[in-house]
């Protein structure tokens, strides 16, 4: 058992707390005061604990612990390291605001009842907790199943709907594809020794093939649950059909237990990464990062939009893992220890941008109960909080200085620009034009976040309904809050939270960066390069110019305002439905990038007496590798068809072999 | 911090603020001049500026806080550029709090505020043009990042007036690298300030304008500090490419106030030269098709790779 | 950088533009641009040649830049310009892969090219060795020229492209190739264009356009039964 009063202990203790909340939640099923209100603001602060115990702890030595549960000679091996101290982090506060707002989120409705609601999601967050702690491969494959299963069943709240059952199917159908490879990684990486602890992982010597094999294969099982192309199916499905709270969770915290399992394996476990894994994950992430921002600008829906934002984002994670690979793998560790960082900080930032990004369309569904984007409209003054608060966010996703998605881009440019010094040949000469596809998904994430508010917030309101929306509640605003305050936070301590990354780094695979010289509001991590920034004295210069100039020119002219109809160039007769859709905004990107897209056009005829255009925008993958591959699953099952013959005899004879069989081989 | 330097930081805001619509101006006269028709006075756009701080602002019915904050968040980022940009001297205090690529950032906040402020309205050609803004900024944006990185490759830093200095001290080199790049840059400047080939700035057809079609629906106080913002941005550009690649006459390490004062001339000198190219490359070229703009951005991006493939194969 | 001597630097110089012209050819719809071109490339390697013989005082690199100039500024562009307006092609066809596909595979190429390079300017022992990497990048993207044009003309313009491509890394690497091999090359380039003129010819007059897709329909059609 853990010592007393250790982080482990107490991390320990709050994941239980979680599991009794769940089974709490059983008592009064159907009470939503209970539950919801009750009970899920208890789990918030669990949550905030849970964060603190975390931040606490990542100084502090890794320490381990077996556990009794588990089978008789199987028991559960926990560790808590740096590594796990920052996810933990990650996961105790994006959940604290997630929970929250679930709090006043939730209501009476059809599906799943409040109570097992409540279970399976406190389950889902002990789980995803389990699988950060986990030190062998049967916790952590227990815990990983239960994530899966449990959010399966979050995902499927609607359970009435066939649209919902089947997005949930394709999930749980790619996740378990996902555990699979995970399961033979394992397998590889025992090496010999049959003892499937973390520990006899690290210390088993692979030879170069299986190294590789077991990489490649936690590459594919971890990228499946991650959303690397071409695994990345089930998210745009998924997350639209799961309650707003949970598609945050998803997309917050459960991505980034994927990012976690990948970094465990490949730094810690297999110990010294090979370069040429780098780049085979650079590859695939810089893919992914640019079919997943392609895809989001072409979305009418606005959580398919940012699902596919989520993809996006997932490739940028594997860029900078690929790059740290490739770095620490040609011996430049420095380089090595400042891609890990970008990688850790873009994990932290994306769990609180996208999760009060999807929190915020929780917030208009929930007022409105519209979803797709050509229905929404001109929201900012009918619901000022969730607007305010989700520009917050969006613009963080966009990577604009001085808020956080700008840091994190920033710190792995640096480690970008230090690419032509790798010693090899072709590498050294591409990774330059990779960083120019970075900034390519980057510069494209900003446009769609300019869709995705422009479009719900801004302009004029496309249906007369919108009228009677209502702002969020108390507690919906609190989460909100939180998580915008929490992406202020991660945007104007850059430094604090690099030193901090910077022990977790260290302790993972022993790259640091060198001695900071910096004063406190600085962020230099390459000292003597002269590459430097401060988000607090952009912030700063910026407010005192914007200030200056409001002062100024009120202090010389005027401020007389008069309200009038728009102008739009003396047009008199402006509706809604004249300023752009969704699909209008998309369709520079449709046309720019029409290769990646399956576009299937319905144009009317000049003789409709009622036109109407459609534009269907699929993904090629679905056709391309799924169509072909469902196919052949379908013909090899046929194959085996013949094996049920109907007749009795012949089941008899079955029987009768396997018999005979058994007996010549026992005796 | 000396105190050369802070003095050296507000010259430099006060020299961006106050030229920058004469470089507009001194740019439609070389037109004009090119163009065989006599020009407006030089300094109309300080006139326009100044009757529109006077007029009283109608804002429509539906804009939000948004709209009217929008402005003086464009042009104190324009200012804020300006202050990084080492027009006149590469000691500048501002310049640790931003590097190269924050500076793009920074150019990039201007564009997401001015297209959202455009989408607020909601009417048909701001969120067109709203739509075509971002859509030449996502594509210019790794253009201009790939120019910064050969630069910064040359000179191992991303701080834009350590890359100055770096440039302006060595002895006079041929780099081709710097001279694609330097190609490169030019259209990435043409697309970003709304200059033809991709806009043209004097249009008034409103299904043609990009950067235009973002300012349909302000006036008075606010379309003064809009319009005073494109010109900064005009003025940043040309003054970042002063930087980049003729970065000599720039008051440079330790020297005195005499290099400051020095500095005034040789950078008027370069805004002339530079406005009279503008303007033949103006008046040379046809506003290209809104689709053709992606294939123009793409070569000036293929510019930028070429520069940094030569730089790394040729070492210069 | 600045240690570097003048000559050397503008010699690098020269094979950066080198670089690109070819890139330029490749974005050129214009038959008669392209020729233009080819004729800057040809004074391009002349100003190069006479460079390289200015610092190394090698005196055949004379002679072999007074062939360069008659050769391939002057003599070359004029016989095609004269093909050009007899035949009456002035315009390419649609190339096989639209402009911004055809960019980025150059640009990939270039980087192969350079990649390969590097272990080659290793081991020769001249000034310029680094510009070898830009001739193999040169040929290659004058092949990738030939492989997406659809008319004649053009990859009749690439092959000479390639040529100089060949010539220049020959510089770089070697200070130059033997005279003799220089006149025969010279020779064999000129009677290539000769021949292929007259095949101009009598392709126009089979298919009524210079278009080589037509040549496709020369195949043998196995599964028709008429002779």
């Amino acid at each position: 058992m853990p010592a007393p009063y250790s982080p482990l202990t107490a991390c320990l203790v709050l994941l239980v707390l979680w599991g009794v909340i769940g089974l709490a939640g059983l008592l009064r099923p159907t009470s939503l005061r209970f539950v919801a209100q009750t009970l899920f603001p208890i789990s918030a602060l669990c949550s905030v604990a849970l964060a603190a115990v975390a931040v606490w702890s990542l100084g502090v030595a890794p320490e381990r612990a077996v556990l009794a549960i588990g089978l008789p000679d199987l028991p559960a091996h926990v560790r808590r390291d740096g590594l796990s101290s920052v996810f933990l982090f990650l996961l105790g506060a994006a959940s604290a605001g997630i929970s929250v707002f679930a709090a006043g989120y939730f209501r009476r409705g059809h599906g799943t009842s409040a109570g097992l609601l409540c279970l399976q999601y406190h389950l889902f967050l002990a789980s995803m907790g389990l699988v950060l702690l986990a030190d062998d491969a049967y916790a952590f494959m227990v815990s990983w199943e239960t994530m899966a299963l449990s959010s399966y069943f979050l995902v499927t709240t609607q359970h009435g709907l066939p649209d919902i059952r089947r997005a949930g199917f394709l999930y749980l159908l790619i996740a378990h594809v996902g555990a699979i490879a995970i399961l033979l990684a394992f397998g590889v990486m025992q090496g010999g020794s049959w003892q499937f602890t973390f520990e006899a992982m690290r210390g088993a010597r692979l030879p170069a093939p299986w190294a590789a094999a077991a990489f490649l294969l936690a590459l594919f099982g971890f990228g499946a649950k991650a959303g690397l192309v071409p695994l990345h199916v089930w998210l745009p499905e998924a997350h639209p059909a799961a309650p707003s709270p949970v598609s945050a969770l998803m997309s917050g915290v459960m991505l980034k237990t994927a990012v976690y399992g990948v970094l465990r394996v490949t730094f810690d476990l297999l110990g010294q990464p090979v370069w040429w894994w780098g780049v085979v994950a650079l590859a695939v992430g810089l893919f992914t990062a640019l079919y997943g921002v392609v895809f989001a600008a072409a979305q009418s829906d606005m959580k398919r939009l940012l699902a596919y934002s989520s993809i996006e984002n997932v490739g940028i994670i594997f860029t900078a893992f690929g790059l740290a690979i490739v770095f620490r793998g040609v011996g430049m560790p420095t380089m090595a220890a400042l891609a890990l960082i970008a990688l850790l900080y873009h994990s932290l930032n994306h769990a609180f941008m996208k999760s009060l990004l999807f929190l915020g369309t929780g917030a208009v569904l929930h007022s409105t109960g519209e979803r797709n984007l050509g229905r929404l409209g001109g929201l900012i003054h009918r619901m000022p909080w969730v607007a305010w608060l989700t520009l917050v966010g969006a613009l963080a996703l966009a990577g604009l200085p001085p808020l956080n998605g700008f840091v994190s881009e920033w710190l792995l440019l640096q480690a970008f620009l230090f690419a032509h010094e790798v010693p090899r040949t072709f590498v050294n000469m591409l990774l330059p034009m990779a960083a120019a596809v970075v900034v390519l998904a980057a510069a494209l994430a900003a446009y769609v976040m300019v869709k995705f508010f422009g479009v719900i917030f801004l302009g004029q309101p496309r249906e007369t309904a919108l009228a009677r929306a209502h702002d969020a509640g108390v507690l919906q605003r609190l989460g909100l809050v939180w998580l915008a305050a929490g992406c202020i936070a991660l945007a104007l301590f850059p430094t604090q939270i690099v030193h901090g990354l910077g022990a977790v780094v260290k302790q993972l695979s022993g790259v640091e960066l060198p001695a900071q010289t910096a004063p406190w509001w600085l962020l230099e991590p390459i000292p003597g390069r002269q590459a430097s920034y401060s988000a607090l004295g952009f912030l700063l210069a910026v407010t005192a110019v914007v200030l200056l100039t409001i002062l100024g020119v009120r202090l010389f002219y005027h401020q007389r305002v008069r309200r009038a109809d728009p102008w739009d160039c003396g047009f008199a007769r402006l509706d809604a439905r004249m300023q752009d859709t969704a699909e209008g905004f998309g369709q520079p990107i449709r046309h720019i990038f029409g290769q990646f897209f399956l576009l299937r056009r319905e144009l009317p005829s000049p003789f409709d007496r009622a036109p109407r255009y459609r534009v269907l925008v699929g993904d090629r993958i679905w056709e391309r590798l799924y169509g072909p591959l469902g196919g052949l699953v379908q013909r090899i099952a046929d194959g085996f068809a013949w094996v049920q013959q109907g007749r009795i005899a012949t089941y008899l004879l079955y029987s009768f072999v396997t018999l005979v069989a058994l007996l010549a081989l026992v005796l | 911090m000396r105190p050369i330097e802070i003095v050296t930081q507000l010259l430099e805001l006060a020299a961006a603020l106050a030229a920058a619509p004469l470089f507009l101006g001194w740019i439609n006269q070389c037109r004009a001049w090119l163009q065989n028709r006599s020009a407006p006075s030089i300094w109309l756009p300080y006139r326009g500026i100044r009757k529109l701080f006077h007029k009283d602002a109608v804002i429509a019915v539906q804009a939000s806080a948004l709209f009217r904050l929008a402005p003086y968040i464009v042009f104190g980022a324009m200012v804020l550029a300006a202050g990084i940009i080492p027009s006149m001297g590469t000691r500048l205090p501002f310049t640790r709090i931003a590097d190269a690529i924050a500076l793009v950032g920074l150019l990039a906040t201007a564009r997401v505020f001015m297209s959202l402020a455009a989408m607020d309205v909601g009417t048909a050609f701001g969120t067109l043009g709203a739509r075509r803004e971002m859509m030449v900024g996502f594509l210019a944006e790794p253009a201009l990042l790939m120019i910064i990185f050969v630069a910064s490759l040359i000179s191992a830093t991303t701080a834009l007036p350590a890359i100055a200095e770096h440039l302006a001290t060595q002895t006079l080199g041929l780099y081709p690298s710097l001279a694609f790049t330097a190609v490169a840059f030019t259209m990435v400047l043409l697309a970003e300030n709304a200059r033809i080939p991709i806009d043209n700035p004097a249009t008034h057809l409103e299904l043609t304008m990009i950067h235009e079609a973002l300012l349909l629906e302000y006036s008075a106080r606010h379309l003064a500090l809009m319009e005073w913002a494109a010109a900064l941005k005009l003025f940043n550009y040309a003054c970042i490419g002063f930087a980049l690649f003729i970065p000599w006459g720039v008051s440079t390490g330790q020297s005195g106030p005499l290099a400051l004062l020095a500095s005034i001339p040789v950078l008027a000198a370069k805004l002339l030269a530079a406005g009279g190219v503008l303007a033949l490359i103006e008046t040379v070229s046809a506003k290209l098709r809104v689709f053709r703009a992606p294939e123009f951005l793409a070569t000036a991006f293929l510019f930028a790779v070429l520069g940094l493939l030569v730089h790394l194969l040729l070492g210069a | 950088m600045s240690g570097v001597p003048l000559i050397l630097q503008l010699l690098n110089f020269c094979a950066a533009l080198l670089l690109l012209l070819s890139f330029a050819m490749l974005s050129q719809r214009r038959i008669v641009n392209l020729v233009n071109l080819l004729a800057v490339q040809g004074s391009v390697l002349l100003l190069a040649t006479l460079l390289l013989a200015a610092r190394t005082g090698q005196h055949h690199l004379y002679l072999s830049a007074a062939l360069t100039l008659g050769l391939k500024v002057i003599l070359l562009p004029w016989l095609l310009h004269r093909l050009i307006r007899r035949l009456g092609v002035y315009w390419d066809a649609e190339p096989l892969l639209n402009i911004s596909g055809t960019m980025l595979v150059g640009v990939l190429i270039v980087v192969f090219a350079f990649g390969l390079a590097q272990p080659i300017s290793q081991l020769a022992s001249t000034a310029t060795r680094n510009a070898i990497g830009i001739a193999v990048a040169v040929v290659l993207l004058s092949f990738l020229m030939m492989i997406t044009r659809r008319k004649a003309m053009s990859q009749v313009v690439g092959f000479l492209s390639m040529e100089n491509g060949l010539f220049f890394g020959a510089m770089s690497a070697t200070y130059g190739m033997p005279m003799v091999v220089e006149f025969g090359v010279a020779l064999d380039v000129l009677v290539a264009v000769l021949v292929l003129g007259i095949f101009f010819f009598q392709i126009r007059e089979q298919f009524d356009s210079l278009d080589l897709h037509h040549l496709e329909s020369l195949r043998e059609d196995t599964d028709v039964g008429r002779n």
